[in-house]
């Protein structure tokens, strides 16, 4: 429950971490369990800190690992209750394990991850390979492109999460330090308003083993097993309800985002595609999280003079818009694909896959090519950014593609 | 489909289409300096005048007395960029010694302004630094801090002198997101810290 209220809308200076604190914090939270230390962010200490001073009604777990976090808020969440929870890099990976076992419960935890690079060699700074890894966990996921984004993205994730057409567990990502470190305008909704939109834990009804609808948690009063011991009879079922469930919330995920935008007024996109003067864009790079920032800046440098640059932000990457994201590249004729993570061995980088595979059975056939960028931290700057344009513009002029997957930015 | 593309023949030029009224302010520390809390402290002034605000450090290991830079970027307009800085529009040294070791003028804009910790007059630091373009704003920060509050912390000191250089923000909106900031027994010997510093910075 919160405590505290705060008046009216306003902006206010906020790093991510301490966006997505607060968010947390306003969304009326039960149960929140996370490892405390390295590589956990400032989220965590922020909301220790909301509990230490009397600022919400949360049990406060602090556990051994973020394999135990996991399993904590997947153990909250099977007897009802709101639960929240960080990471990043590192701290993911340890989770991978319960990750399955969380969907697979139909578990809506939600789940902040900064998203940061994977050892060796040691490095504590953004990329995208902690939460890649996770793309086929059976989690939805979000990535913000800025503090604002990250903070309006957890208030929508619990609506999703726990939609009772849905309950799947949801993760929001923001990019280490470019997101997480950094302070931004970050425009705050009161207390009151984020606790109205996002109301009490819905929880579905189930059918028990004596065919009476019981609601979908463990409670003696009507009990259910949740997770147990299911072979080769039905496990392929449950699996095939998990990815109906994935591909009905690209509709419940707009829905919600439409919903929060009448509330904030702040929308992005259709809460799936964030497009940026797309509409005649020839040239366009899609990308995921802060990056996208950068490249509407070059975008616009662009575009004054008169080159038909445009952005396609894939805002939800799991489940995949694919519908969404054909559609907003119909005019397009060269597209530059962005990859902060590698798929080592591979045929480029992750988001690239998903691009050229939803294309390959559209009506449209652009050029496609993918650059991976800023593993590690690697800043990805304005001039880097004009470099893939240029490149776009030189394949359009040519109709050649001397390689279709490139690295930019580093020493080669 | 063929033929000349636009971006074939044009160099985009970065300076021309930079986005309106952003300015980017570079800091130069050492660790434990509180060269990110100078940021900081900036940024949180300039949102109290309804400006739009970043700020963040060099995302370094951070090791108590290595030279550390921190970031802060000003706006009229929402600021969508997300990377480094690389052409400042101000650079802000606080600490002298600096001057030996890091290239502080590295990328700053030929209409920028230097404004560094010293004794020493604009002149001698532009000679020192074979500086041509811009302005240089020089303060005695070190002595204004160890006599009002008894340490050589030099952060406030230059958050005072960027007031008086750039008039990016007001001292007014300063002075209250010091008060923010910190608790209200550093607060107060801070705040005469950014008053004399703006009074005695000068340039030339």
């Amino acid at each position: 429950m919160v405590l505290t209220t705060q008046k009216g809308p306003r902006a206010i200076a906020l790093n991510g971490d301490e966006a997505v604190a607060l968010a947390a914090k306003q969304c009326d939270v039960d149960v929140v369990a996370a490892y405390p230390i390295t590589p956990q962010t400032i989220i965590v200490e922020r909301f220790s800190e909301y509990v230490h001073d009397g600022e919400v009604d949360t049990e406060f777990i602090c556990t051994e690992s973020e394999h135990s976090a996991l399993t904590c808020c997947l153990a909250a969440a099977a007897v009802g209750a709101r639960t929240f929870t960080a990471t990043a890099s590192a701290g993911l990976a340890l989770m991978h394990e319960i990750l399955y076992v969380t969907s697979g419960c139909r578990a809506p935890v939600v789940m902040a991850v900064a998203n940061r690079a994977l050892s060796a060699p040691i490095n504590i700074h953004c990329d995208h390979s902690d939460s890649m890894v996770e793309r086929d966990s059976g989690w939805i996921q979000i990535y913000s492109e800025n503090s604002q984004e990250a903070y309006d993205s957890i208030i929508q994730a619990f609506r999703i999460a726990e939609h009772q057409e849905l309950s799947l567990p949801t993760m929001v990502g923001l990019d280490g330090f470019f997101l997480s470190h950094t302070l931004e305008n970050v425009s705050v909704l009161p207390d009151e308003t984020v606790r109205k939109f996002v109301g009490q834990r819905q929880i579905p009804l189930v059918k028990n083993h004596e065919g009476k609808f019981v609601p979908y948690k463990l409670d003696p009063e009507n009990p259910i097993t949740i997770g147990p011991l299911d072979l080769h009879d039905y496990y392929f079922e449950h699996k095939r309800q998990q990815e109906e469930a994935m591909r009905k919330a690209l509709g419940i995920i707009r829905k919600v985002h439409d919903e929060y935008a009448e509330v904030s007024g702040r929308r992005y996109g259709n809460g799936l595609v964030d497009s940026y003067r797309l509409e005649d864009a020839e040239l366009v790079t899609i990308c995921l999280g802060s990056t996208a920032g950068t490249v509407k800046t070059v975008v616009d440098q662009l575009r004054a003079k008169g080159v038909k640059a445009g952005l396609l932000r894939i805002r939800t990457f799991r489940p995949l818009p694919v519908q969404e994201i054909i559609k907003a590249l119909q005019h397009v004729k060269a597209i530059a694909v962005m990859d902060r993570s590698c798929s080592f061995g591979g045929s480029g980088g992750p988001v690239f896959h998903e691009i050229r595979h939803v294309l390959y059975d559209s009506n449209i056939h652009p050029h496609v090519v993918n650059y991976i960028y800023g593993l590690g931290g690697r800043d990805m700057s304005q001039l880097l950014v004009q470099k893939i344009y240029r490149d776009l513009a030189r394949i359009l002029e040519t109709g050649k593609i001397d390689k279709s997957i490139k690295f930019i930015g580093l020493r080669e | 489909m063929r033929g000349k593309h636009p971006l074939s023949v044009t160099i985009i030029d970065l300076e021309k289409n930079k986005v309106k009224k952003l300015k980017e302010i570079r800091w130069h520390g050492r660790g434990g300096q509180g060269a990110w809390t100078a940021s900081e402290i900036l940024a949180k002034a300039a949102i109290l005048e309804g400006k739009y605000i970043q700020s963040f450090p060099e995302f370094g290991p951070e090791r108590m007395g290595a030279p550390v830079n921190s970031y802060t970027r000003i706006s009229e307009e929402p600021i969508n960029l997300h990377c480094s800085v690389y052409n400042p529009d101000i650079v802000v040294v606080l600490d002298p010694t600096l001057l030996k070791t890091v290239p502080v003028t590295k990328g700053l804009k030929e209409n920028g302004a230097l404004i560094v910790n010293t004794k020493v007059s604009p002149a001698e630091i532009r000679k020192k630094l074979d500086l041509k373009t811009g302005k240089v704003w020089t303060v005695p920060a070190t002595e204004i801090a160890i006599r009002i509050l008894g340490r050589p912390i030099t952060n406030t000191a230059m958050i005072g002198a960027v007031a008086r250089a750039t008039h990016i923000v007001s001292l007014e909106s300063i002075e209250k997101a010091t008060n923010k900031r910190f608790p209200p027994n550093l607060a107060e010997k801070n705040i005469p810290i950014i008053k004399e510093a703006y009074k005695e910075a000068r340039t030339g």
